[in-house]
Parts: C-alpha cells; sequence; structure tokens
C-alpha cells in the first residue's frame, strides 16, 4: 500500500521564481529564507518520495471566473507551466500519475467530495516554485504529481473545517493506494499578507506563529474560525492558509515538527515553511 | 448585495459574487494577459483592447489612471489585476505603495517593520 512520508508546507511567493533564476540563493535578502530549506533537502533526500500530492491554489493560470471549481484535482499525464502574464521564468512540466489521481478521484467523490478533474492543467507558480524549492534539480523532477486546487480566488471560499476534511479524504485516499509508493503531502501558499486595498501589506505574526505551533499538535486550531475571521487575521491571500490545514490533514494522526522556518518579509509576505511528520503509534 | 462569507474588514474588498458580477469584463481582460501577444496588443491600442472586451466607463477610466484602489471598486480581481500591472512594470510593492499612500521605500520599510 502507499504510503505518506511526510507533509511540508511553504510559501509559495512569485518573487522566489525571479530569485532562483538570478541564483540570488545567497543574497542578504534572500539567504534567511533559502537557507530554511537545507534540512528539508536532506530529509527528502532520506525519505525519497515517488510522488507529491499537492494542495495549492491557483491564481488565474488555469482556471478564469467562467468556470472555477472549488476543489478541483488534476489526472493529467504531465502538467505544464506557462506564462501568467506578469514575468516570472516558467519552470519545465511535471510528470502526473494519471492512475494514482483517478484512484484519489473514486475515493474522494466516494465520500461525497464532489471534485471537478482536470485531465488538462496548468500549474502556476504555486506549484512551481515548491516544486524549485524542494528539488533544486534545474526541472528534472525525482517524483510525479497529483494537484489538488483549492480556490482562494473567488468568494464564497470552503471554510477551514470543510478544507480539513478534504485533506483527511486525500489522506485515507492515498493509504488505500495498492501499490508500493511513498507519497509526500506538500500544502502551498501564506503565511499572512495582503496584496489589496488601502490594508495592503498587512502582516500578522503572532498569529502565523501561533498557527504553525498549533499545526502538528493541535490541527483544529485554525477551523474554528470562519473564512471571514481568517481573511481578517492573516490577510486577503494568507488565507492560503487553507493549503497547509488540508496537506496537515491528510498527513493525519498525532504529528511532530521536524524543521520550521519563518521569514519576513519575502516580497509582501510572511514566509513560512514546516516538514512534519506522523508521530511513531 | 453581501455575500454570506463577508464581513467588514478596514481597507479589504472580498472578491464575493457581487464583486465577480461587476467585474467580470474587467478581469476578463486582465486574464487574457496571460498571452505575450495580447499584452503587446494591449499596449498598441488601449483604447481598442479594451473597448472589444466591453469594459464600462468606470474601469476604462480606472484603466486609464494605474489606479489600484478604483480598479478594485471597479471590480477587479487582484490576482487577473496583477496581470495588467506587470504590463506597466510594476511589481506587488509599487501597488502596495500606491495604495496605502506611501513611497515604495516606505511600504517596504512597512513590512520590514512586520517581522520584528
Amino acid at each position: 500500500m502507499a504510503k505518506i512520508v511526510g507533509a511540508i508546507t511553504t510559501s509559495h511567493v512569485p518573487a522566489i521564481g525571479g530569485a532562483i533564476a538570478r541564483n540570488l540563493r545567497t543574497d542578504p535578502y534572500w539567504k534567511p529564507f533559502f537557507d530554511g530549506f537545507a534540512p528539508v533537502h536532506a530529509w527528502l533526500g532520506k525519505v525519497r518520495p515517488d510522488v507529491a500530492v499537492i494542495f495549492y491554489n491557483d491564481h488565474g493560470l488555469n482556471f478564469f471566473l467562467d468556470k472555477m471549481p472549488t476543489f478541483a484535482v488534476g489526472a493529467a499525464p504531465q502538467y505544464t507551466n506557462a506564462d501568467e502574464g506578469w514575468g516570472i521564468p516558467t519552470l519545465p512540466p511535471v510528470a502526473g500519475d494519471p492512475h494514482f489521481s483517478w484512484h484519489l478521484i473514486e475515493k474522494l467523490v466516494g465520500e461525497e467530495f464532489d471534485v471537478t478533474t482536470c485531465q488538462e492543467m496548468l500549474i502556476d507558480h504555486a506549484c512551481t516554485i515548491p516544486m524549485a524549492l524542494l528539488w533544486p534539480t534545474g526541472g528534472a523532477w525525482p517524483v510525479s504529481i497529483v494537484p489538488v486546487c483549492i480556490n482562494t480566488v473567488q468568494h464564497p471560499l470552503p471554510s477551514a473545517a470543510r478544507c480539513f476534511k478534504l485533506g483527511e479524504a486525500v489522506g485515507r485516499a492515498i493509504q488505500s493506494y495498492d501499490a508500493d509508493k511513498r507519497v509526500v503531502v506538500i500544502g502551498t501558499g501564506g503565511l499572512s499578507h495582503q496584496l489589496d486595498g488601502q490594508r495592503a501589506g498587512f502582516i500578522n505574526k503572532k498569529f502565523d506563529l501561533e498557527f504553525m505551533e498549533k499545526l502538528p499538535t493541535d490541527p483544529l486550531w485554525a477551523t474554528r474560525y470562519s473564512i471571514g475571521e481568517l481573511v481578517e487575521q492573516t490577510g486577503t491571500q494568507g488565507i492560503e492558509l487553507l493549503m497547509w490545514l488540508a496537506a496537515r490533514a491528510a498527513l493525519g494522526g498525532a504529528a511532530k515538527t521536524v524543521h520550521s522556518n519563518y521569514h519576513i518579509p519575502i516580497s509582501n509576505t510572511a514566509a513560512g515553511l514546516m516538514l512534519m511528520e506522523r508521530m511513531a503509534a | 448585495m453581501q455575500a454570506g462569507t463577508s464581513r467588514q474588514i478596514p481597507g479589504t474588498t472580498l472578491f464575493d459574487g457581487a464583486q465577480a458580477i461587476k467585474g467580470y469584463a474587467l478581469n476578463k481582460m486582465c486574464y487574457s494577459f496571460n498571452s505575450a501577444a495580447n499584452r503587446e496588443e494591449f499596449k498598441r491600442n488601449e483604447d481598442a483592447y479594451c473597448a472589444r472586451y466591453g469594459l464600462s466607463a468606470e474601469q476604462r477610466e480606472a484603466v486609464r489612471h494605474r489606479n489600484v484602489l478604483e480598479l478594485i471598486a471597479a471590480g477587479g480581481n487582484v490576482y487577473y489585476l496583477a496581470k495588467l500591472a506587470g504590463i506597466f512594470g510594476l511589481d506587488v510593492q509599487d501597488l502596495g505603495a500606491q495604495q496605502t499612500g506611501m513611497s515604495k521605500d516606505q511600504f517596504k520599510a512597512k513590512l520590514t517593520a512586520a517581522g520584528k
């Protein structure tokens, strides 16, 4: 059976793509952020996942407002990055795993998560930047992926509690897959930031740090908040913490933080990183 | 009309159903800027490009002013507006500075201060 080796949650700020392209990893502005990934690289080298299930939010590359699914699951043989309009370099395509995707889709719909299925799906920076951060191999990706997109563009958004339940269902689906796969679950986005309105530049370090502290040991903590309350606490884009909740829920059970990093600012964002593992039973 | 999840947060417009209806033409135009050819066409003839997408007078003026708060008031969604801003060479710190009435350096200092 497939096994979940751990969960990784990370910010996906577009400017990171520019910094990677210009090789600014050791630049004073960027170093505190990029240095946070070294322990994760060591861990990935040790556990060697075959597949990554990635909870992310599309920013107007694959989905427009004409058709906006709340939850969408990729079922493509390959996922391609493309021009997002404001100029970060595109990254090489990533292999899919359609058989595994359809297993997840069958299980999710069976559990009454009525997801949109995508046999063609462009992946934006919210998928590719975490890939490039976790596997800085210049695009020779060592994993195939199943992207799971959660809408954060168009309100109403699914509640934190609902995203958590989706994550739990994804976790059960992964572990019921009859193949010897090592699966890492990834949640991308956040932490607190707001790009739009007079409140642009809003960052909430106190809330972020509490969220990160609770995530492994008391993961339901954030699900007590409504979407409106979470936007108030974390900003209009900080709501991307929904991806972190889903990834944590997929990991399941009692968990521990293996590594974390938090740095303000990267672009307009409080950048966070966590690596979590299940506690031994 | 207020969507069920909406609440009043100062300086914040949640992009709900009402905004989605109001901003559809503007956001659809901005979405087209994923294509480099479309960005070039916009630069060649901004009036014709805006007319083709049926922008309202309010939306056309907001684009003319390159004013983010006006664009949001006209129904713009920040994820699509970012593609328009890219045409003008504006990054998210430029947008933040403009919306908060700060210089770009002041806005960056505010972000850095949030980490203290």
